[in-house]
């Protein structure tokens, strides 16, 4: 008896064991693949501007700005409004209602990065193109909107990156919502406070679920490739103008890396790879570490328990 | 206005608010849908799925080695990723207050959030580098790995939705924990574990990036495993940065083909799960 379960314990542990080995591997495969550009540039490559192939220079700072820029202007678009729908869906509307906008938001969701790169392209970049001509020239002088309309650029990317965001932060948010004892907002009513007052109560008692969903958006922003590829226009610059095309480090992998046949150059390449890597398993950790505390602190609700509570409890 | 006039207001304001912003994230939806529908069905025709891709100029032709190319690469993701998922979902269901089952729930829900270009890079080094060569099982291996967190997931969360008395009764009949769980507790989950199948092959159909540089692409119908096969992702993105507006057409034809594939998934998906909620839930 003690023998067999001891084989069927370490049985399905083994399978275990390879997702976690998936993770270290990639990890270590990473850092391996990128040894000669970490000795040769050291943390130039994260200060430097050259991205020149054939001279052999790399620096990665247009990379990580077109990364960091893009993803945060899709949060600043997509936070409000993934919040507006999560507190309208679990708070606001009419309970017939809630099911078919549970579905409609998750088909947002389920809709493959590259064929919102299709429509990107072909619908998108031409509204922002005239979006973009239509700007009055006194706006212009303003570097945010400086620059000639191509209509692929920075504010196409952000656009469609906030998008494709609003599904994830909206469930998430929604989830943790839910956790907030409903005696939180009773009492709020109780006390008189109108709907808006009691829903932020119950927004600010749920404060740390909420920043976990938006920086799990965050995350899923910073390593989005197909999509931000297709209209971000994919040149190499810093700058803050949103008409600008500008790169990302995901586009410039995608892009170049069958290309790459220098090592050197392939070895820069991984290593935007695993920086990208690190930063996305930072904040997914940071992010769940939240989401995981706000579902500990509230180990009794009322409503029925999320899968973050499920799997912490 | 008097104090609470102007709080009935903000509230009122507020409700709006988030009125629309449910709209406005419906209008993209409406407007992807309402293109690729419109877009898709001009261009879709039999030969889509029957011929190969013409050469540039010669209009008509189709993309069956993409679709074709698809369906192996979903299959080997999925025979790669499935046993590994499930079985990892056990562990921990099983064992859930261990600190091995927590490290692999960690490493779950980390390798769900790692940008599925960087998986393929991994997939790369490890199957692509050493025998220098893109093939079939690169762009498998890559898409597996996508699967297995989203598998294991799901399968713990299910297995924890079946009543701890079919488990204890297993046991107290004096089953082995290996047969409860093989002939009771998964059988009695086992719409939702298909429910969890799906939605992750939903997922990894679409994806692009993890296969560009291992399974890369093919212009001619293959279905070696050794050899760089075409996806209907991959071909899709070719054809949409391409210049020419006969493949523009083809690439709306994918697409369209694409998301059917996708949401047929998601749907029989969400259907399982209903009937196995109605079987649970009392």
């Amino acid at each position: 008896m003690r023998s067999s379960e001891a084989g069927f314990r370490i049985g399905t542990g083994l399978f275990g064991a390879v997702l976690v080995l998936i993770v270290v591997g990639i990890g270590f495969e990473l850092w391996r693949q990128s040894m000669l550009s970490i000795a040769k540039f050291g943390l130039n490559f994260w200060a430097t501007s050259t991205w020149d192939p054939v001279a052999g220079q790399f620096g990665a700072l247009p990379f990580i700005w077109g990364t960091l820029y893009s993803s945060l202007l899709a949060l600043l678009i997509a936070t409000p409004i993934a919040l507006g729908i999560a507190v309208f869906i679990s708070e606001l509307c009419p309970a017939a209602l809630q099911q078919p906008l549970v579905f409609l938001t998750e088909l947002l969701a389920a809709i493959p990065s590259i064929v919102y790169g299709l429509w990107g392209i072909f619908v998108l970049v031409p509204a922002v193109r005239a979006l973009e001509t239509w700007t009055p020239p006194s706006l212009k002088q303003v570097p945010l909107f400086s620059g000639p309309p191509f209509g692929i650029g920075m504010l196409a990317a952000a656009l469609i990156l906030a998008v494709m965001v609003i599904p994830f932060i909206s469930s998430v948010a929604r989830e943790v919502l839910r956790t907030v004892p409903s005696a939180q907002r009773e009492a709020a009513y109780a006390l008189g406070a109108t709907r808006f007052e009691a829903i932020r109560a119950a927004l600010f008692y749920a404060r740390t679920g909420i920043v976990g969903a938006v920086m799990l958006g965050f995350g899923r922003a910073l390593g989005e490739t197909m999509a931000v590829t297709m209209v971000i226009g994919n040149s190499p610059r810093v700058s803050l103008s949103l008409f600008a095309p500008q790169y990302t480090m995901a586009s410039v992998i995608a892009n170049e890396f069958t290309e790459a046949a220098d090592p050197l150059y392939v070895n820069a390449l991984v290593e935007i790879g695993l920086v990208l890597f690190v930063i996305t398993l930072a904040i997914n950790v940071l992010s769940r570490l939240l989401i995981w505390g706000m579902a500990n602190a509230n180990r009794r609700p009322i409503a029925p328990a999320t899968d973050e509570a499920k799997a912490a409890a | 206005m008097n104090r609470v006039a102007r709080r009935k207001f903000l509230s009122q304001l507020f409700v709006a608010f988030c009125a629309l912003s449910v709209l406005l994230a419906l209008v993209p939806l409406a407007f992807i849908l309402f293109y690729l529908v419109s877009r898709g069905i001009q261009a879709l025709n039999v030969s889509f799925f029957t011929q190969m891709p013409r050469p540039v100029g010669e209009s008509g032709g189709g993309m069956a080695n993409a679709i074709v190319g698809t369906l192996i690469l979903v299959g080997i993701g999925a025979i790669a990723g499935v046993p590994v998922g499930i079985m990892s979902g056990v562990y921990m269901s099983e064992y859930a207050g261990s600190r091995f089952a927590a490290l692999i729930r960690f490493a779950a829900d980390t390798l769900n959030g790692v940008p599925s270009i960087v998986v393929g890079m991994f997939a790369y080094a490890v199957a692509v580098l050493p025998f220098k060569q893109f093939s079939a099982l690169a762009g498998g291996l890559a898409l597996a790995i996508m699967m297995i967190p989203i598998m294991a997931r799901t399968t713990e969360e299910l297995l924890l939705l079946v009543p701890s008395t079919m488990r204890e009764g297993a046991l107290a009949l004096g089953a082995t924990r290996a047969r409860a769980v093989f002939t009771v507790v998964l059988p009695a989950a086992l719409p939702g574990v298909i429910t969890g199948v799906m939605l992750a092959l939903a997922r990894i159909a679409g994806e692009t990036a993890p296969l560009l540089f291992t399974s890369f692409n093919n212009q001619f119908f293959s279905t070696k495993l050794t050899q760089p096969i075409s996806s209907l992702t991959v071909q899709l993105y070719t054809y949409a940065i391409s210049p020419y507006e006969d493949w523009h057409r083809q690439a709306w034809a994918g697409a369209l083909t694409l998301v059917t594939l996708v949401l047929l998934c998601s749907v029989l998906a969400r259907l399982a799960t209903r009937r196995l909620e109605r079987m649970h839930v009392r």
